[in-house]
């Protein structure tokens, strides 16, 4: 939590010695509960992974909403697929700050999403460091205000167009929204930008 | 300590009372969409709940966790403002509390992330993004509410006038939240209070309704524990079960 671990080119999950690398690679076939083509890594859910002397191994995991429901069955997951592989000592830390951002997801990740027909997150988010920084009521203003919202061009995890609109601004799960392509006429999930 | 407890527990019980209201319409939302968005909402804010709660739990070191902190208080312990208590009413008046709160609740967000103690700031970052999409969403819906039939609008116009005079409470600084001031916790209620009205003011010029006057009089009383009745009703159901068969766990 200090001002240097929220800089978005420090939070890059550090592996640090061959086990933790075995750890990682353990931890990339655990699957999201929600979307489960793509793992726990590929959402970026998992921020680091310690493993200490006496064998204990700390996994710290950041949420995606406060209120997801899948945090706690992620967890259990976690500790499932840890201990199948014979670490006994497994611990889970959580961590808020900094906040997940869909910036965080592989490519590999977006790629699966668009697969399994949920369209990827279709911008880099705007960074929000900047209002934490001060930037003063101006800054705090715009970023809410309805003219300065550019429009998001989102496109048909189905048929590639991107003559698509939005239906809701939420869906089935609080990381999504719904849209529809208004050439093939399907709808579809869309994962927003967090 | 017990500022900052108390302090934290207000956050909590206006995330909270509020989620609990929205939660009353799954399943009633006027249209599929609105069902899924009132209830992502309410989601949202039970999350930031269990982290306020959390913390004055731990604070507090009096062994409250979060699920005694919701379930074993009076309704005279809860220090949620009025405006989150009022009733869902129509849509208009679902919408217009929610565009109230929202407006709040991001202006308030933004300072937090700035606050002295560092895990308020980390809850207020984390929380920050939630809360700037609820904000879009219920002032996108007031403008087309307000700016639509003229059922619509005059439904509209009616929640705002009705719900305004519990609009000023959350900017009534008392003791608690001027020590918070002082210690750099929380932003101070001037500033607040001038970017909500010029928020405010944005959006209902845009919705075409007309802005009741900003020096009004104002409902206060709920962050001192002294509530309407409608917050006995929702504790009534929200506890039933932990009062019914107390204890009870999954």
């Amino acid at each position: 939590m200090t001002a240097a671990a929220i800089d978005r080119t420090a939070v890059a999950p550090a592996k640090a010695g061959a086990h933790a690398e075995q750890i990682w690679a353990w931890l990339a076939e655990v699957s999201d509960p929600e979307i489960p083509v793509i793992s726990i890594v590929d959402l970026g859910i998992v921020r680091d992974v310690q493993l200490a002397a006496d064998g204990a191994c700390t996994v710290t995991i950041t949420p995606t909403y406060s209120g997801c429901p899948a945090m706690q069955v992620i967890a259990d997951a976690i500790t499932d697929a840890l201990h199948a592989h014979g670490l006994q000592d497994v611990r889970l830390q959580n961590q808020l700050s900094p906040a997940w951002t869909t910036d965080w997801m592989s490519e590999a990740g977006k790629a699966k999403l668009q697969g399994y027909g949920i369209a990827p997150p279709a911008q880099q988010v705007i960074d929000i460091s900047g209002l934490r920084a001060g930037v003063g009521a101006d800054g705090a203003l715009a970023a809410i205000s309805r003219r300065a919202q550019p429009r998001l061009t989102v496109a048909c995890p189905n048929c590639g167009s991107r003559h698509t609109e939005i239906t809701s601004q939420f869906g089935s799960t609080p990381c999504k929204a719904l849209y529809k392509c208004l050439d093939c006429r399907e709808p579809f999930d869309y994962f927003k930008c967090h | 300590m017990q500022n900052k407890v108390n302090y934290l527990l207000r956050l909590g019980d206006n995330a909270l009372i509020l989620s609990q209201q929205l939660s009353q319409l799954c399943g009633k939302g006027p249209a599929l969409e609105e069902d899924m968005a009132l209830t992502n909402v309410a989601l949202d804010l039970l999350g930031q709940t269990r982290l306020w709660y959390e913390y004055a739990g731990e604070l507090e070191g009096a062994g409250r966790d979060e699920d005694k902190l919701a379930y074993h208080r009076d309704a005279h312990d809860f220090k949620n403002c009025l405006l989150m208590e009022q009733p869902n009413g129509n849509y208009a008046d679902t919408m217009v509390r929610q565009f109230f709160f929202d407006a709040w609740h991001y202006f308030l967000i933004v300072g937090l992330t700035r606050s002295s103690d560092a895990r308020i700031a980390a809850i207020a970052e984390k929380s920050l993004k939630e809360v700037t999409y609820h904000l879009r969403r219920s002032g996108d819906l007031v403008v087309r509410l307000g700016d639509g039939t003229e059922v619509s609008h005059a439904k509209t116009q009616a929640a705002v006038n009705e719900l305004w005079m519990y609009s000023g409470e959350v900017f009534a600084y008392d003791a608690v939240d001027e020590a918070m001031v002082a210690e750099g916790v929380a932003p101070a209620a001037d500033g607040l209070r001038a970017q909500w009205l010029a928020h405010v003011a944005e959006i209902l010029g845009e919705a075409t309704l007309a802005m009741p006057p900003a020096d009004a009089w104002m409902q206060k009383g709920g962050k001192q524990g002294r509530h309407s009745e409608h917050l006995g009703y929702i504790l009534a159901e929200m506890q039933f079960l932990q009062r019914a068969y107390p204890g009870a766990t999954w």
